[in-house]
């Protein structure tokens, strides 16, 4: 299974129910995957007209209590941005899958990691958060969307994975999940499933009072800090002899993790700490780690935009370099461990 | 004098699936009339613990807060996207949504077609009143060759802004539709044809027979800068010349 199959896949084994897409280069396999998939498990598949379409058929049928979601790659992972502050603001569940492209706009068709600062910045407009996960294998991507699904539904947030066209299009060797049967998920007693013996259930971001989306924005805000304190994941690598640190999400982590075994055969003692959430950034656990290390080696496939949360979680506590490709390059182990070594005096 | 309640037939009331709560719209506007009269067509249907509000972004954009009935607020243009995406998962609800002229025709052309020419088993309620009436009066995609807005201070001109856009036309031109017609609301004859037309659009989507689009020429006296009894007559005098009445497919 190439990995953008084993992600739709996984979707359907952690209950979700409704699909929502538009064909672009390199996801096209999880729409065509879910096309096939769909009808069997009794859930709901479009192909719509944009991806505008697609997240906001995603925000009817979140709004209706089923497990939603919807996948693109860079491009039209923009336009679905001002559906994702609506789910955001109308504190919908909804798992998106962003399988990245080089850019800025039409940009390649080749894997990149250039949209980490709309992933976990923002993106669309207002103040909101999204959990943002960075897969690095399959096996791990099988497991985040699972986990995706059950964050969503736990904190009634959009949930994004963060991968790239390398992953979506390798193949490997997997083991599915057990599949999750959607009647047996907690309910939803805010869905919108016709107002029979009960209050009206409403669905909206929109508060005209300031004083009353003060309130909304405040109780919201709170579960962001909820997410902060409890949801941050990550994963170290060899890291406590080590004297310089990689820091690399997604496939870079991948790949580093190879450059972290050369390394270490030729007695260079390198580690690494691969963010698995990247919002909610692993800030505290990668201070702790800085004040151990002389280096922390940032490598992205962009030209740098992780690498501002390392320095604000690093500070002066450790040299913070950085290590990029852009525009749809891949960098490789040996790139990888010439930098560490220029970086380790 | 004392009056016997009890002897006395109750000819008119507020529709059992509103809410206390006051519409928002401005006097003599045409936009509580078509609320009311959604409202009545949920109570004779029996459909308020079914029902779904898809409101829009516009002068009713608050739409759900007037209804005992579940109601979501969709995105500037998008309702018949978030309406097909509730449909699609629950068909037992019945689904409608409720959008302007900028909403549906302008922002939204894309998913009001395609959810059109889907067959989506949704009903929509298109209020045309030939302007952006939340923002403030600016030009609409239907504002008449003529007719000024805030944003066409001389009248809308074909040259620079086209022409006004008869989007019941356009869907009616798909093969999915059941239901296509354009109403309106000048006169008791009409609101009473207005509101079988709603009627009939619901049944549509109960019988399971698939898309409707109910088109309704509205006022807006607040930014035509007229009084609601002008504004009726701009209706029949002026705007349905360029958009004739009628039921444009039939096939429920
Ligand atoms: C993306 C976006 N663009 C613009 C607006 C501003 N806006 C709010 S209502 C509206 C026009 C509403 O006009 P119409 O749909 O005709 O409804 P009416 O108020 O006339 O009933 C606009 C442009 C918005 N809310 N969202
Ligand atoms: S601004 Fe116009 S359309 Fe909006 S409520 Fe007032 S009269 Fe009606
Ligand atoms: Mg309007």
């Amino acid at each position: 299974m190439t990995g953008n199959e084993a992600m739709a896949e996984a979707a359907i084994c952690a209950g979700c129910r409704a699909y929502f897409g538009y064909p672009i280069t390199p996801q096209n396999e999880i729409l065509e995957y879910m096309a096939t998939r769909m009808p069997g498990v009794g859930g709901a598949f479009i192909q719509a007209e944009s991806e505008v379409a697609a997240i906001n058929m995603c925000y009817g049928a979140s709004a209706a209590g089923v497990r939603t979601m919807t996948s693109s790659s860079s491009p039209g992972i923009s336009l679905k941005m001002e559906g994702i502050s609506y789910l955001a603001g109308a504190d919908l569940p909804c798992v998106i899958i962003n399988v990245a492209r080089g850019g800025p706009g039409l940009g390649n068709i080749s894997p990149a990691q250039g949209d980490y600062f709309q992933a976990t910045k923002g993106g669309g407009h207002g103040d909101y958060r999204m959990i943002v996960l960075g897969p690095a294998t399959i096996a791990e991507a099988i497991e985040m969307v699972m986990l995706a699904f059950d964050l969503a539904d736990k904190y009634r947030v959009p949930v994004m994975i963060l991968s790239d066209g390398m992953l979506g299009q390798m193949m490997e060797p997997i083991t599915l999940p057990e599949p999750v049967d959607p009647a047996s998920l907690p309910g939803k007693p805010w869905a919108l499933t016709g107002a029979r013996g009960r209050h009206p259930n409403v669905v909206t971001s929109y508060a005209i009072d300031p004083g009353d989306l003060s309130q909304i924005n405040t109780k919201r805000q709170s579960r962001y800090h909820q997410i902060e304190e409890k949801e941050v994941r990550y994963r170290e690598t060899e890291t406590s002899d080590a004297t310089i640190v990689i820091v690399a999400y997604g496939t870079v982590a991948r790949i580093a993790r190879t450059a972290v075994r050369m390394a270490r055969s030729q007695g260079i003692k390198l580690g690494m700490m691969q963010p698995i959430t990247l919002w909610p950034f692993p800030y505290a656990p990668l201070r702790t780690l800085s004040s151990r290390v002389n280096t922390i080696l940032t490598v992205e496939m962009s030209a740098g935009q992780m690498i501002e949360d390392v320095r604000l979680a690093v500070a002066d506590r450790a040299e913070t370099p950085f290590y990029g490709e852009v525009g749809g390059l891949v960098t490789t182990p040996k790139d990888i461990l010439r930098e560490v070594k220029r970086n380790v005096s | 004098m004392s009056v016997n309640m009890d002897n006395m037939v109750k000819v008119f009331e507020r529709p059992r699936s509103l809410t206390d709560a006051q519409f928002s719209y401005c006097p003599g506007c045409h936009h509580g009339l078509v609320t009311r009269i959604i409202a009545h067509t949920i109570d004779e249907l029996g459909i308020q613990d079914r029902a779904v509000i898809v409101a829009s972004v516009g002068c009713s954009v608050t739409m759900y807060e007037w209804f005992r009935c579940d109601g979501i607020q969709a995105a500037h243009g998008r309702a018949c996207a978030v309406a097909t995406g509730i449909k699609r998962v629950n068909s037992n609800l019945i689904v409608f949504t409720y959008q302007g002229d900028g909403d549906l025709a302008a922002i939204g052309t894309a998913e009001s077609i395609h959810a059109a020419n889907r067959g989506e088993n949704i009903t929509v309620i298109f209020i045309n009143n030939q302007i952006y009436g939340m923002t403030g009066g600016q030009m609409a995609p239907t504002t008449l060759l003529g007719q000024r807005a805030t944003s066409c201070p001389d009248g809308r001109n074909a040259q620079l802004a086209g022409y006004p856009i008869r989007f019941a036309e356009v869907i009616a031109q798909l093969d999915a539709p059941v239901y296509v017609t354009r109403q309106a609301l000048y006169d008791q004859k009409r609101i009473m044809a207005a509101s079988r037309a709603i009627k009939k659009a619901f049944q549509c989507q109960i019988d399971g027979k698939g898309y409707s689009l109910v088109e309704i020429l509205t006022n807006c006296p607040t930014n035509w800068r007229m009084s609601p009894v002008e504004s009726n007559s701009y209706v029949m005098n002026q705007v349905v010349g360029t958009f004739p009445l009628g039921d444009l497919v039939d096939r429920g």
